[in-house]
């Protein structure tokens, strides 16, 4: 009876906390975006004085490089150098 | 009649509803395949595309369509009687409702989770878009002047709901710091910021003083305002001046400063609401006292009922929901039924239960006809009824009938100023998104779009005259609310109608609601605007004949559309599967 209450609660819970959770994740998604258009900031003459440093991130950039610049509105790759689509 | 029975009764086909038609619907029509990839999976981004428990996915579905509009269309309608109410909410539900926003879920699903607007360009083509984007924004303009009205109206009539109904900002701020920025657990706060909104309103109830009474403080209904109007009048203009300030704020803050944190306090109300309403149905067992049928009115039911009641039987504002986030989160394609079809069934639910509790209020027949004495008078009326029917049946839980008065508009208040909320922001994209569509790029700065918003809703609320004078008059809105609702229905039926089609499938299913719903849209348009407020109808009223023109037009504009797109070639853009 206890569990089925539990079950319940955490039902109700996951209810209320959806539209809150996909929230927190759009806004941790557009802070994640500005900062990978800070490390292309040369693209758009941006000195980036790390840009050295980037190169480190590339592994893991270039697996989201794909759907951030669908969500910046360009349909195919601006890079060059990144040929994912 | 006996009000348990009539629930019953309504349960039951509900049921049915759900365990034969949808299940027909869903293996014969849409042929739904547990297999199938659905945008969930295929684009999962942990933020929009997320696959998500098919019962949690309903709980979010169903806070998100059910709302004010439920109740007051039921509390307007019964003014023909109860059967007639009964019956379109239940078959409309079931017939209606109830396909609409499972088909518009699976259409959405089987075309990567795409809203309705987005589709309609593709199916139909870009004028279609434009036609939607309208439809929407007369919808959104219609939905902020009748909900600025319902909290007016319940504010002036019910006083002690005001101090609670305030209180609920700073308490949804707090939550929304509190679980936004320290990362707390959100159920824990929110429901504590019930049990302080309810406590307030039970302290309300009793002390004089926290009782906003507007009216008494200008010396009565028959007290001099401001500017020359009556008090009730000032009243009105007051809170509307105020509700309009505030939708401004809040719509221009980040959704989860406020919005949201209403909406979680909302959930709980719409199940506490729910709750005190068929647990007090099953312990006070009312006698139904309005008549069965009340054919003698000034206004025929016929085809009125069908946009007086438009939530609750069905709503093409739950083709948004259903379209616009439900599709993103469906784990797998089967479970569209149940998320979408039993939604439907869930506001259906609701509207039941506002029948139930403005048809059992009355002591006698007599005493129902003089509070429904015409239709204009229901209008005006129904609301309050509806609060004083559920008061009563609250009683059945030993919660005293001011009290429980007090708590079920606090409840419609809550739900009239969230809607009121996202109606206001919603109108504010469509603003900007014609602004850029027709290259006029200062509405799309947000305040400009906002302000356009406000005055327009403020302007449209504060026009018709009412029987308490200036401001009392916004319930005449509700015919055209209804209709614009009942017309993006219409269209979304369209879309998945054409769908099929091309698919080779039987689209009866949708076609004949549809084509239903735009009959009866179209005539009562028809017979309102020119038999009721044209120059020379027996209601004239410019406002109301305008707007109710541009609505005809657009209906006009749909059938034609719905017409050449149903009968048009194969279009290429379209997934078919």
């Amino acid at each position: 009876m206890l569990d089925k209450l539990k079950t319940l609660v955490q039902f109700y819970e996951e209810v209320l906390n959806m539209p809150h959770r996909q929230e927190i994740a759009r806004k941790l998604r557009d802070e994640d975006d500005l900062f990978l258009l800070l490390l292309y900031s040369e693209m758009i003459g941006i000195p980036n004085p790390v840009y050295y440093y980037t190169l480190e991130l590339y592994p893991y950039m270039i697996e989201k490089f794909h759907d951030w610049h669908l969500r910046m509105g360009m349909d195919k790759s601006p890079m060059t150098g990144i040929r994912c689509c | 009649m006996n009000g348990i029975l009539l629930a019953i009764i309504g349960m039951l086909v509900f049921a049915l509803g759900y365990r034969y038609y949808s299940k027909f619907v869903a293996e014969k029509i849409f042929r739904l395949d547990p297999n199938y990839v659905t945008p969930a999976h295929q684009y999962k981004d942990g933020v929009d595309f997320v696959p998500t428990n098919r019962f949690v996915l309903w709980g979010h579905h169903f806070t998100s369509v059910a709302g004010a509009a439920p109740i007051v269309g039921p509390a307007i309608a019964v003014y023909w009687g109860w059967l007639p109410a009964f019956i379109w909410v239940v078959l409309g539900t079931v017939f209606a409702a109830g396909v609409h926003d499972f088909g518009t879920l699976v259409l959405s699903v089987r075309n990567k989770g795409q809203s309705v607007g987005t589709l309609a360009n593709k199916l139909i083509g870009q004028r279609a878009k434009i036609l939607f984007l309208f439809i929407i924004l007369i919808l959104v303009l219609m939905v902020n002047a009748v909900f600025a009205w319902v909290i007016a109206n319940l504010f002036v009539s019910f006083p002690a709901s005001v101090v609670p109904v305030f209180i609920q900002i700073p308490l949804a701020v707090w939550i929304g710091f509190a679980v936004y920025k320290r990362k707390q657990n959100m159920l824990i706060p929110s429901l504590i910021a019930l049990a302080v909104m309810y406590l307030t309103a039970v302290i309300a109830s009793k002390v004089d003083f926290l009782q906003i009474d507007l009216v008494q403080y200008m010396g009565g209904e028959n007290g001099a305002g401001l500017f020359g109007l009556g008090a009730v009048s000032t009243a009105f203009f007051i809170w509307i001046i105020i509700l309009m300030v505030y939708v401004y704020i809040a719509s221009t803050l980040p959704v989860w400063k406020l919005l949201q944190p209403r909406d979680f306090i909302n959930s709980h109300q719409l199940v506490v609401g729910l709750g005190i309403l068929y647990l007090g149905l099953l312990f006070t067992n009312p006698e139904i006292t309005a008549p069965v049928t009340n054919l003698d009115t000034d206004i025929s039911w016929f085809p009125l009922l069908f946009i007086t009641i438009a939530c609750g039987a069905i709503s093409g504002f739950h083709g948004l929901v259903s379209s616009g986030t439900s599709s993103k989160q469906l784990n797998k394609e089967t479970d569209a039924r149940f998320v979408g079809y039993l939604g439907a069934v869930g506001e259906g639910a609701l509207a039941l239960i506002a029948i139930i509790a403005a048809v059992t209020f009355f002591g006698s027949a007599d005493e129902f006809l003089a509070t429904y004495s015409s239709f204009a008078a229901a209008g005006g009326a129904g609301l309050n009824v509806f609060v004083e029917g559920a008061s009563k049946l609250a009683t059945g839980l030993l919660i005293p009938p001011d009290v429980a008065a007090t708590l079920v508009s606090v409840i419609i208040v809550s739900f009239a100023a969230t809607t009121l909320d996202t109606s206001v922001r919603l109108m504010r994209y469509i603003i900007a998104e014609l602004g850029v569509e027709y290259k006029m790029p200062v509405l799309a700065k947000p305040h400009v779009a906002t302000t356009v918003a406000v005055v327009s809703s403020a302007a449209l609320v504060l026009l018709p005259q009412g029987p308490k004078g200036f401001g009392s008059g916004g319930y005449l809105l509700w015919p055209l609310f209804g209709t614009a609702n009942q017309l993006l229905a219409g269209i979304s039926l369209l879309l998945i109608a054409i769908w099929l089609k091309r698919l080779g499938r039987n689209y009866a299913v949708v076609l004949i609601p549809m084509i239903f719903l735009m009959f009866m849209t179209l005539y009562a348009m028809f017979q309102q605007v020119l038999f009721e407020w044209s120059w020379f109808g027996s209601n004239s009223n410019t406002l109301l004949f305008v707007f109710g023109a541009i609505i005809f037009v657009f209906a006009v504009w749909i059938i034609l559309t719905a017409f050449t797109a149903l009968t048009s070639k194969l279009d290429k853009n379209i997934e078919v599967k």
